[in-house]
């Protein structure tokens, strides 16, 4: 496997005595879109302002680009495009002018125009940042952290502020970034967010890291069993052998099969190898959110 | 350097599309000049008579002064406003994640500060010739030289007072404070030969006071005793303790 683009072992923030990055440790490989999800106040925004540079921080090692952060960070820099949550550009700097800006920070990054068309900014060409739209500021943020053909870019609540159709076309463009060739690190407040786009995610609660894997992993993993239910006549019983399935009750015609793993397909192949094809066969799986707030104690 | 070039010429597109920044900034030091230059006039103190406005006449003294008034106002309010409002709303730490260094800010800055200072100095020259009578430098080179170097000094105590203030009205109220006891005690109001013990003190303590006695040089051939020394040392320390201590959030 090649080397990770970004490696964080045991990182420690402190502010005085406040802990804000407690024994936080991933890796992000080549080409990944790697998720942070996390509530508010959790350490998010904080572990990836110290992968950036932007931040120092009091304990562990991080590479990023083979780069340290905290001793490197104008190099660093120059390879990584950023979209912070917090930060804005100066009232009356046009659109054109914000990204031909940006552009000319590293000779041999992208023409700013095609980026400006690409993240539908075109027709806001001479508008002031501050006439702009949340949404459309937060698409320029966006062009402007890819404008420089970064290797590595890290989004920090990207469609935060995005109606539901700009977020798919944003969702859309992160994959063609990632097709280009970027690694992505994202932080996330969507759950739904996060079963699109990211390959891994790593979920941070009290300032470290309770779960880390694939979205469909982690539910797999965490989110506790599943339930197949369906109408027959037949009696399904035999269904208890069949693997991951840990209970079948029934109640009138409605049979419901609940168990962990793959299910579905457990259930659904043992009852046609009975020759028991039911039309209304359906499953309910523990989502992503699910998982999420009962690691994160939202469920209490 | 290109860099800070191109940012430096897109703040001045910036400023101008704020027009009332601009005015202020160049309307207030031509409000003192026609105020002082009302009430003075121009004649030198006759002979016999206490010496005031180091033996020149009084525009002739104000005039060379209030060029360095307006670097003064240009650098000590404009700069840190600006500076701190950037900060307060995300626009440095935007700027420093795009790896836009100190350098360029501090460069983009001295050229806003050149052009500011300039359009502003042109405009009170152009007013001073009109309704005054006073001495033409007898170094213009020098003057601009001079003018040169004082918006250099100027500008790293702007970026020191950037970086110190933490709100974009905290800069304008401290320097708007600094500004108003450097025009009262720091020669460019009354004239030094009338102020109290105590205002000397302050006078000396002022970037502004040392600077007009540079001015003074080329364009009066007085001599600025260790004027240069003083606001050149002010200038360097100031400017090393800006990129210092320059905060980005």
């Amino acid at each position: 496997m090649a080397d990770p683009v970004v490696m964080v072992e045991h990182l420690e923030k402190r502010y005085g005595a406040l802990v804000a990055v407690s024994d936080v440790s991933f890796q992000v490989q080549p080409g990944e879109i790697f998720g942070i999800l996390g509530p508010n106040g959790s350490g998010k925004t904080t572990t990836v302002e110290c992968l950036q540079g932007l931040r120092d921080f009091n304990g562990g090692s991080v590479r990023v680009l083979g780069f340290d952060p905290s001793r490197q960070a104008n190099e660093l820099r120059r390879h990584i495009g950023a979209q912070l949550q917090e930060s804005a550009l100066p009232d009356r700097m046009k659109v054109w002018e914000a990204l031909q800006l940006f552009a000319s920070l590293r000779p041999g990054g992208l023409a700013w125009e095609s980026v400006m068309d690409e993240w539908g900014l075109a027709d806001k060409r001479n508008a002031a940042f501050a006439n702009l739209s949340g949404g459309q500021q937060q698409r320029l943020f966006v062009a402007l952290a890819l404008v420089n053909a970064p290797k590595v870019v890290f989004l920090d609540e990207m469609t935060t502020g995005l109606d539901p159709a700009s977020r798919r076309v944003a969702w859309e463009l992160i994959d063609r970034v990632r097709e280009q060739g970027a690694t992505v690190v994202m932080v996330t407040h969507f759950m739904d967010e996060a079963e699109r786009l990211c390959d891994r995610v790593a979920v941070i609660h009290r300032h470290t890291v309770v779960a880390m894997g694939s979205p469909a992993g982690l539910v797999a993993e965490l989110g506790g069993s599943g339930e197949v239910t369906f109408t027959t006549d037949d009696d399904v019983s035999f269904l208890r052998a069949v693997d991951g399935v840990q209970d079948v009750t029934r109640e009138g015609r409605r049979a419901s099969v609940t168990g962990t793993g793959p299910l579905l397909a457990y259930v659904a192949a043992a009852l046609v190898a009975r020759g028991i094809a039911p039309v209304d066969l359906e499953v309910r799986r523990a989502s992503l959110e699910d998982v999420f707030l009962d690691l994160t104690d939202g469920n209490q | 350097m290109r860099t800070a070039a191109r940012l430096g010429w897109l703040e001045i597109k910036l400023l101008i599309r704020e027009p009332l920044t601009l005015v202020f900034s160049l309307a207030l030091p031509l409000i003192v000049l026609l105020i002082l230059g009302g009430v003075f006039g121009n004649s030198a103190s006759a002979p016999g008579q206490p010496v005031f406005y180091r033996g020149v006449g009084p525009m002739s003294y104000y005039v060379p002064a209030y060029l360095c008034l307006v670097i003064a106002s240009v650098c000590v309010i404009s700069i840190p406003t600006h500076i701190a409002g950037y900060r307060e709303r995300g626009v440095l730490k935007r700027y420093r994640s795009a790896s836009l260094g100190i350098w360029v800010i501090a460069g983009s800055e001295l050229i806003v500060a050149f052009a500011l200072s300039a359009a502003s100095s042109v405009i009170l020259l152009i007013a001073a010739r009109l309704v005054y009578a006073f001495d033409a430098p007898s170094s213009p080179i020098g003057v601009v030289v001079i003018f040169c170097y004082l918006t250099v000094g100027f500008t790293a105590m702007g970026l020191l007072l950037g970086g110190l203030v933490p709100t974009a009205r905290a800069a304008q109220a401290v320097g708007l404070l600094i500004w108003f006891v450097m025009l009262m005690v720091g020669g460019a109001g009354p004239p030094r030969e009338v102020l109290t013990g105590a205002m000397g003190y302050v006078s000396n303590g002022t970037p502004l006071w040392y600077a007009v006695q540079i001015m003074h040089q080329p364009w009066l051939g007085l001599d600025p005793g260790t004027s240069w020394w003083v606001f050149t040392g002010a200038a360097l320390i100031s400017g090393g303790l800006a990129l210092r201590f320059f905060r980005w959030e």
